[in-house]
């Protein structure tokens, strides 16, 4: 901790219990106090302190907004965590060249709202992007409703600075689309900080689309809707999104946005499409027409810029929203094909049956990426979040076993790296052990993350065998 | 790690369980967080914050520690993040709550005890003792004051000056009559709140006020026997003296007679009208405040109720009087305490809407503190000076000659960031505008 101070001045470096405290959590529910909370402003603080924590065999766990929900940014094996809060600059904004050039800490908003005036934005938009940062994106990979056409962070991301866990300063990728060699560009985005610090960020910029159609469906199942999901895509229309919402979420939801949610709807669907605005009207039409064929008992159609967002803040503020139904969530991100939608949301509907768990479900049914919101209350005792996870364990099974994926967008962080063995054969995990030992052979970077852990998947392995 | 705090904090203010547990940790309300912005440390956001509480409440803090104090003091209680929560989170009640805490546990010095005293006993619900403090403030500073303090080089000296920067060019006491008749057929009847700093450095708002409110068909009486909000207290974590200024206030307003008819019941007003948003706020959550007092929760919920800001009041019921036009390029700065606190937002707008040739131009951030935030720029002066120039530079940019808002604080604060910026820019409370729209 003196160390720390010697090196980087006292006002980068936190401490007192107080300060501690507060790094501990972010938005999902594990959490783990630091040792150390450090507060770079450049990149050759950055390089300093990996250097120093490297002498030291320090753990330095990253922390982007502090927003993520697979506790990625909790210091489960202790050491350091890097706040990049200050660093936070839009660098450069290269409007010919469909570029931008970001610190870590730049708010995902913040982005295409300084683009926006060059009639541009950052194409990812996670429902907290009001609050996440870029560097966080990059960790997770993260996507957002707007992914189902256009692409998840690794799509928009052509270059990266970064410090290795011995301090030094490498660059991958740049401006251009494609690079010769290894792309390591992809092998970094999404890797959780288990390969070293994201001190920069070179993405793409898309231009706005010229205009949008948003329309909220209501039905009466989530079996219907799921089915109007499957029908739009059949039709061989791909939407901007189509995100689903059941009777739960939608409570919760319109408490905090009054959006003219209808509250006693089984399931919505908000669909949006974009483009030229010629014959964006026809689409919106065939896709109004789809949901009426399976059963849409309302539709409505956002009238003016205003009511689009009040449906979208409706929309994304739902997990952020849950503290209206309940202290304590957990969410799940598994993925699945999306004609097992219904099949699998009765697997949900049943797990939190079998746990008596009330169970929210707000997500991208497009993407057939899952989000459900197991409610409890960890006031009535810690076993109260072993009940969550244990019927979120039944759901990411089902998932897996329907041909999916653990996580969509979240990460699989230290919530679900103990389940990594659902998806990967040990030699598939050994394979990927092997690029984390070439970028971090001392094993400093995000520790405790992504791979099942000997200590905390003990019990997880066990049962497994049983 | 496994150090507990048994200390007991039997306080009945303290922030509750089930306030803590509707925060769900998002994040969502740290861009919206000036001290979060200016120190980027997850302490001086409200999330981390009310993790503090949280951590106190589960006795893994003291609620004496040093950095308790000092974070929760950090907070400019200007309740952006509450606008931002889709949880709902009421982070206003929370943070009283812990500077109650705080001032129930944390030993103080003896001369900052005595400040308290005498700013919170003596001069705020003392109209008479305010005006005289303002008076010669004003005074002072015309007589050049601030050079002599700063010349002194002493770092108290420099704070005072830098205090009397925020005092207005002139201080007057002169309010409305104790009733102003509606002009025309009468629609409503309200009471009006003359307020501490309103009352005793800008009467003539009250006045205008009441002018405004009568040109619309308003019948304004000015209760006697009222006095400060307590909203100010309420914010340094000084309950029980809000207290008593609340329960002083509300037999002031109940027994309030302003009818040429004699008595008349408190249930026969239609409002009470307050133009200071701060004041506003905390009146409205009277009951909130007196919950616990079972002869009084009654009586401040059903007080509470009545409750109006006057731009609230006057755009709900509709201005009857279409005003003349004013060829100003303006532009509205939400108080905090207006929009977060009393979730106002769509009716001074249309106010200023309603005033022909008035050019309104967006002001970015307008829904962000300006740093007064009640006694914030006199404890915190360096967080508040940071704050106020990011609110002068959003204005010095938006091309605006005047800016609208509708709080005392704000009025000082921002012209004082103004003038210390050499910008000739002026500040205007909405209610002046109007009277000035209207004409005599």
């Amino acid at each position: 901790m003196r160390g720390l101070v010697d090196l980087l001045g006292p006002s980068k470096v936190l401490g007192a219990r107080a300060d501690l405290v507060v790094y501990e959590y972010d938005g999902a529910v594990d959490t783990a106090t630091p040792d150390a909370v450090v507060l770079p402003e450049s990149t050759a603080d950055v390089s300093a302190l990996a250097r120093f924590c490297h002498e030291h065999a320090v753990p330095i766990v990253p922390r982007g907004a502090g927003t993520g929900l697979s506790g990625g940014a909790i210091p489960v094996e202790g050491g350091v965590v890097v706040s990049f809060a200050r660093m936070a600059r839009i660098v450069e904004i290269d409007a010919a060249n469909l570029r931008a050039i970001v610190q870590p800490g730049v708010i995902n908003l913040h982005l295409s709202t300084a683009a926006a005036p060059y009639g541009l934005h950052f194409v990812p938009d996670p429902s907290s992007q009001k609050a996440c940062t870029l560097g966080g994106n990059v960790a997770e990979n993260s996507g957002g409703p707007h992914t189902l056409a256009y692409g998840v962070t690794t799509n928009h991301v052509t270059g990266l600075e970064i410090v290795l866990s011995d301090g030094e300063v490498v660059r991958l990728g740049g401006k251009a689309i494609e690079h010769e060699g290894y792309d390591l560009v992809g092998t970094f985005v999404g890797s959780e900080g288990t390969l070293g610090l994201v001190t920069e960020i070179t993405v793409r910029l898309v231009p706005l689309p010229e205009d949008k159609r948003t329309l909220m469906a209501a039905f009466e199942t989530m079996d219907a809707a799921s089915e109007t999901v499957s029908a739009i895509i059949a039709a061989g229309i791909v939407p901007g999104a189509i995100e689903m919402m059941d009777q739960l979420a939608t409570e919760a939801v319109e408490a905090a946005v009054h959006a003219g949610y209808p509250l006693d709807a089984g399931a919505i669907l908000l669909v949006e499409v974009d483009g030229p605005r010629d014959g964006l009207d026809d689409i919106r039409q065939r896709i109004e027409t789809i949901c009426r064929e399976n059963g849409a008992r309302s539709i409505r159609i956002a009238a003016t810029a205003l009511e689009r967002e009040r449906l979208w803040a409706g929309r994304k503020g739902a997990f952020a929203a849950m503290g209206r139904l309940s202290p304590d969530y957990y969410v799940q991100d598994g993925v699945i094909p999306r004609t097992r939608l219904p099949e699998i949301l009765r697997v949900v509907k049943g797990a939190g049956e079998r746990h008596h768990l009330r169970v929210a479900n707000v997500f991208h049914a497009g993407d057939g990426n899952l989000h459900p919101l197991i409610l409890f209350d960890l006031r009535d005792g810690p076993e109260e979040l072993e009940r969550a996870k244990a019927a979120g364990l039944e759901i990411l099974t089902a998932c897996v076993e329907a041909g999916g994926s653990l996580t969509g967008e979240h990460g699989i962080g230290m919530e679900k790296n103990c389940y990594m063995p659902l998806q990967f054969a040990a030699q598939d995990l050994a394979a990927m052990r092997r690029v984390k030992e070439a970028f971090d052979p001392a094993g400093l970077m995000n520790p405790g993350k992504v791979f099942p852990t000997p200590s905390r998947c003990r019990e997880f392995v066990l049962a497994a065998a049983r | 790690m496994t150090a507990t705090f048994p200390l007991p904090y039997p306080n009945a203010d303290a922030p509750g369980e089930d306030l803590i547990a509707r925060c769900v940790h998002c994040g969502f309300c740290l861009p919206t967080c000036p001290t979060f912005a200016v120190l980027g440390v997850e302490m001086d956001s409200p999330r981390g914050r009310i993790r503090l509480m949280k951590t106190v409440w589960e006795r893994r803090l003291g609620a004496d520690a040093a950095g308790f104090d000092d974070h929760i003091s950090k907070c400019l209680d200007c309740r952006a993040c509450e606008t931002a929560c889709p949880s709902g989170v009421e982070y206003g009640k929370l943070v009283e709550g812990a500077r109650s805490q705080i001032v129930a546990v944390r030993p103080r010095s003896r001369i900052e005890r005595a400040i308290r005293v005498a700013a919170f006993d003596w001069l705020l619900p003392h109209r008479r003792a305010l005006g005289a403090f303002a008076s010669i403030s004003v005074l002072a500073k015309r007589l050049g004051a601030r050079a002599v303090l700063r010349a002194t080089h002493l770092r108290a000296a420099g704070r005072m000056a830098d205090l009397l920067d925020l005092v207005p060019d002139r201080a007057s006491a002169s309010g409305p009559p104790r009733i102003v008749r509606a002009r025309g057929e009468r629609r409503a009847r309200v009471a009006l709140l003359r307020g501490c700093v309103m009352g005793s450095v800008f009467a003539p708002t009250n006045a205008a006020t009441a002018r405004v409110l009568a040109r619309n068909g308003i019948e304004v009486f000015v209760p006697d026997d009222q006095t400060c909000c307590g909203a100010l207290h309420a914010h340094a974590g000084e309950r029980d003296r809000a207290r008593a200024l609340a329960r002083r206030n509300i037999a002031a307003f109940e027994k309030a007679e302003g009818s040429e008819r004699g008595r008349a019941p408190f249930e026969s007003v239609d409002a009470v009208i307050v133009n200071a948003a701060g004041c506003g706020a905390a009146m409205k959550e009277y009951g909130w405040l007196l919950k616990d007092d079972p002869e009084w929760s009654t009586r401040a919920s059903a007080f509470a109720a009545k409750v109006k800001d006057a731009t609230e009041y006057l755009a709900d019921i509709g201005v009857r009087e279409q005003p003349r036009g004013l060829g100003v390029r303006a532009t509205w700065d939400d108080p905090c305490h207006l929009l977060h606190g009393q979730k106002v937002r769509e009716q001074p707008r249309a106010l200023l809407a309603a005033i022909p040739e008035l050019e309104l131009i967006p002001l970015a951030e307008a829904d962000w503190c300006c740093g007064s935030a009640g006694t914030y720029n006199v404890t915190q002066p360096d967080l508040a000076r940071a704050v106020l120039d990011r609110k002068v530079g959003h204005i010095l940019r938006s091309g605006a000659d005047v800016v609208i808002t509708a709080n005392p604080g704000c009025l000082m604060q921002i012209q004082a960031g103004l003038r210390a910026a050499g910008s000739r820019v002026t500040v205007v409370h909405l209610m002046d505008l109007l009277d000035q729209a209207y004409g005599p």
